[in-house]
């Protein structure tokens, strides 16, 4: 594509992409996951919990890691790993407990 | 080749985090996985009013990736035969156009921009989340919702008519590539999209999206729900690709193995149910099985 | 050497698209707009003009596929009339508020119910509250000359332009339309910036959800509220009456015919009485100036060409030392008057010595409007019988 000279847009209303748009959503949660790494299968065969997370916060890299900062805590990957690895605990900050 | 495990999707996730969608949104699963199929650097997104703008955020600030054209309800299959038109004229053949739709977009509103789009074989892939209702506006009814749903326009008799053919009404565009999936099987959808992409013309797809707080059940059953509508027939997968019917993915599994579930598990686990009596669960299975079983002929008759 | 068709006003207008090199035409037939649609499709598919052509389903859509298609950089063009305009109201809003420089014609023609298929203004008229510049032309010349020019100027300041002319009066009546060369418009019309750069990896998303108050960006810097992007439209508006004086001098400069910019006199230079018209109904207004000029009154008309942006200080300018002013017009806002009388009094409502105004809806559903009416009905006007009347009702 022949490049052009992307304007500034300040004409019309034009986002640029960012983290956080709607803030820290880790704040909308009542509920935490944890996951017990040592229950995980930490196989790339599985990756369940990676897969059906609608918001894209968990790494695909073992152990895996939930951005709490964002996770809005759903429980869809407690309620998919099928070896029960992920507990979801009240609250919004598990270390708190 | 079926993508066989999530490991084999791009790694990259093109909807960053800190979204306005709702907890366990089945509109930002399909998203997040078509976008994966897609290369979002050389893809232009047009939304309509929906559930969609929401997903993208309020200006300055877009959590997506990708760029994307906001549109008026009704103009969504429009507008993309206009993007498509444009990159065209100016001789860029390398971009993908996504439509991307809410069924309200695309079984009402948006009908008439989208079969004359698809007639005039306007080449772009248009996605239909189907989350059977008004979602963004607060539940209302579309001709998408199901028989038996309470709706916030539908409050006290529940939805009378069952859902609109719509796909029986795009295949009558005789377009390349029709298929149907489900955020509940990614790996499937995203195979769908995949192929989707690399047919010129006008292509469609339709998702089922589970939504938690319109149809009444926890965020964490949002995949299955999903599945249980799978399993039960409610929404079947497949694909139709230059005319020929295939079933795929569970759906494919059901027809061979023959366990079809009662849609009596699917409805009970959802609100919008909860006034759904004897007869209107017969009346909603029998349609079901009638489809289901249509489907399945039309997958023997193309082996 | 200039090339003399005798052509229709659509055919002028199908001729200024190709002249201009449009990018993407979409379109959907309605009389009296037909044939410009018809005349484009044959260009397109003869190879003669290199375009996308969309055949869509409804105007609906042929405004939301052009104003798409002018989001990614491409020229665009379509045409409408009537119903199908107001069909495109959405559309409208949309095309101006995403600051695309959409070019249509727009061939006037009275809004149904009942069914009319004959010429007023009541469709243009209906959307002038939409964003859009608003040029209307007094001849077929004018159509050609005045698309040409709306890109030029939509191209510049990010506005769509309405170039709007009479259904039959002017859409299907053979008149001699001088045809710039190609060569000469390629100079004065440059290929379309690229001002809105679709690139690989450049991520946006324009127009999306705003918020009443400014908010800060990914660097922390305050981003316009709602308000403040609407204002700015407002603001560009008003300032683009000087980008249409220049465009049409421009014009002149390399072409040698001219517009008028936003507004045209006709012998206003010693009148004491004012004809105030738009359209082809200021061209016919122009004829019974003359026949009262016969009678001994000193008379003028005044075509306004640019009816929004409004050329507010031009008009009073013009019209502060006469003595009266009589408005024709092909519109009414129901309920209340014409829209141009309206605009006229208020906008010379400050001025120290207002003149005495009566104001006429003329011509609705293509009803005959004769210079001799004109003239007559101007006479009673300007000697203080009439305030505000509909010419020729026949009960």
């Amino acid at each position: 594509m022949k490049e052009g000279k992307v304007q500034d847009f300040v004409i019309t209303a034009v986002s640029k992409p960012s983290k956080g748009e709607a803030g820290k959503t880790g704040d909308w949660r009542s509920q935490t996951p944890v996951i017990d790494q040592d229950k995980c299968s930490q196989k790339e065969s599985c990756l369940l919990c990676w897969l059906y997370c609608p918001d894209g916060v968990i790494t695909r890299e073992f152990p895996l890691e939930i951005d709490l900062e964002y996770c809005k805590g759903c429980g869809i990957c407690a309620q998919e790993c099928p070896r029960k690895a992920i507990l979801m605990v009240d609250g919004r900050d598990p270390s708190c407990q | 080749m079926a993508t066989s495990a999530a490991k084999l999707l791009p790694k990259e996730e093109f909807i960053l985090p800190g979204t306005r969608s709702c907890a366990a949104c089945g509109l930002m699963l399909t998203y997040r996985h078509a976008l994966k199929a897609l290369n979002p650097g050389k893809t232009i997104v047009a939304v309509p009013a929906s559930c969609m703008t929401v997903l993208h955020g309020v200006y300055p600030i877009t959590p997506v990736k990708v760029i994307c054209i906001n549109n008026p309800f009704g103009a969504t299959g429009a507008a993309a035969s206009g993007i498509a038109a444009g990159l065209k004229a100016l001789g860029h053949d390398d971009y993908t156009v996504l439509a991307f739709a809410g069924d309200g977009g695309t079984y009402d509103i948006g009908i008439q921009a989208l079969s004359g789009a698809l007639e005039r074989g306007a080449n772009f892939l248009y996605i239909c989340y189907d989350n059977e209702g008004y979602m963004n506006t607060g539940t209302q009814r579309s001709s998408a919702s199901p028989a038996g749903a309470i709706t916030s326009t539908t409050p006290i008799l529940a939805k009378l008519q069952h859902k609109k053919n719509m796909i029986g009404i795009i295949e009558a565009h005789r377009i390349p590539y029709i298929a149907t999936a489900s955020p509940a099987f990614p790996l499937d959808l995203f195979d769908k999209v995949r192929t989707a992409k690399s047919v010129h013309g006008s292509r469609y797809m339709e998702v089922h999206a589970p939504c938690p707080p319109g149809w009444g059940f926890p965020n964490k059953d949002l995949i299955k729900m999903g599945k249980l509508a799978i399993d039960s027939g409610i929404h079947v997968l497949y694909e139709i690709k230059d005319g020929v019917f295939k079933l795929t993915s569970r759906s494919l599994n059901l027809a061979e193995k023959g366990r079809k579930k009662s849609i009596a598990e699917y409805v009970k686990g959802q609100t919008r149910f909860r006034k759904i009596n004897q007869d209107q669960i017969d009346y909603l299975q029998h349609f079901v099985d009638e489809r289901w079983s249509e489907f399945v002929q039309r997958h023997h008759r193309t082996d | 050497m200039s090339d003399v068709r005798i052509i229709t006003a659509n055919s002028a207008a199908a001729l200024a698209a190709k002249l201009c090199r449009v990018q993407v035409v979409s379109a959907y037939p309605i009389t009296p707009q037909t044939p410009v649609t018809e005349e484009l499709a044959e260009l397109v598919e003869s190879g003669e003009l290199k375009a996308e052509y969309l055949t869509v389903e409804s105007e609906h859509s042929a405004m939301a596929s052009v104003v798409a298609a002018s989001q990614v950089g491409a020229r665009v063009f379509t045409a409408s009339s009537a119903n199908g305009l107001l069909y495109m109201h959405e559309m409208l809003h949309w095309a101006a508020g995403s600051r695309t420089p959409v070019v249509m014609a727009c061939v006037n023609r009275g809004v149904g119910a009942p069914w009319t298929i004959l010429n007023d203004q009541q469709d243009s008229i209906s959307q002038r509250d939409t964003g859009w510049i608003q040029l209307y032309c007094k001849n077929s010349q004018e159509v050609i000359d005045s698309i040409i020019q709306a890109y030029k100027i939509a191209e510049q300041v990010n506005i769509p332009v309405m170039v709007c002319y009479d259904g039959f009066i002017l859409s299907h009546t053979t008149t001699p339309v001088e045809i710039p060369s190609q060569q000469l418009v390629d100079s004065y019309l440059p290929p379309r910036p690229p001002v809105i750069g679709i690139s690989e990896y450049t991520h946006m998303n324009v127009n999306p959800l705003i918020l009443s108050d400014p908010r800060p960006d990914v660097d922390g810097k305050m981003a316009p509220g709602y308000m403040d992007i609407r204002y700015r439209l407002q603001q560009d508006l008003l300032s683009c009456l000087d980008v249409i004086k220049l465009a049409d001098r421009d014009f002149h400069e390399l072409f040698g015919r001219t517009c008028g910019g936003v507004c045209w006199g006709y012998k206003m230079t010693d009148a004491a009485h004012a004809i105030v018209s738009f359209g082809s109904l200021a061209s016919e207004c122009t004829l019974a100036a003359d026949l009262l000029r016969q009678r001994g009154l000193r008379v003028g008309v005044l075509g306004v060409r640019s009816y929004r942006p409004f050329p507010k200080d031009d008009l009073v300018k013009a019209l502060e030392a006469v003595e009266t002013v009589t408005i024709f017009e092909k519109d009414v806002s129901y309920g209340y008057e014409g829209a141009l009388a309206m605009d006229l009094k208020s906008a010379l409502y400050e001025s120290a010595n207002h003149p005495r105004f009566s104001s006429y809806v003329a011509g609705l559903g293509g009803r005959d409007v004769l210079p001799e009416t004109l003239a007559d009905e101007a006479y009673r006007a300007i000697t203080g019988e009439v305030k505000h009347a509909w010419i020729n009702i026949k009960n």
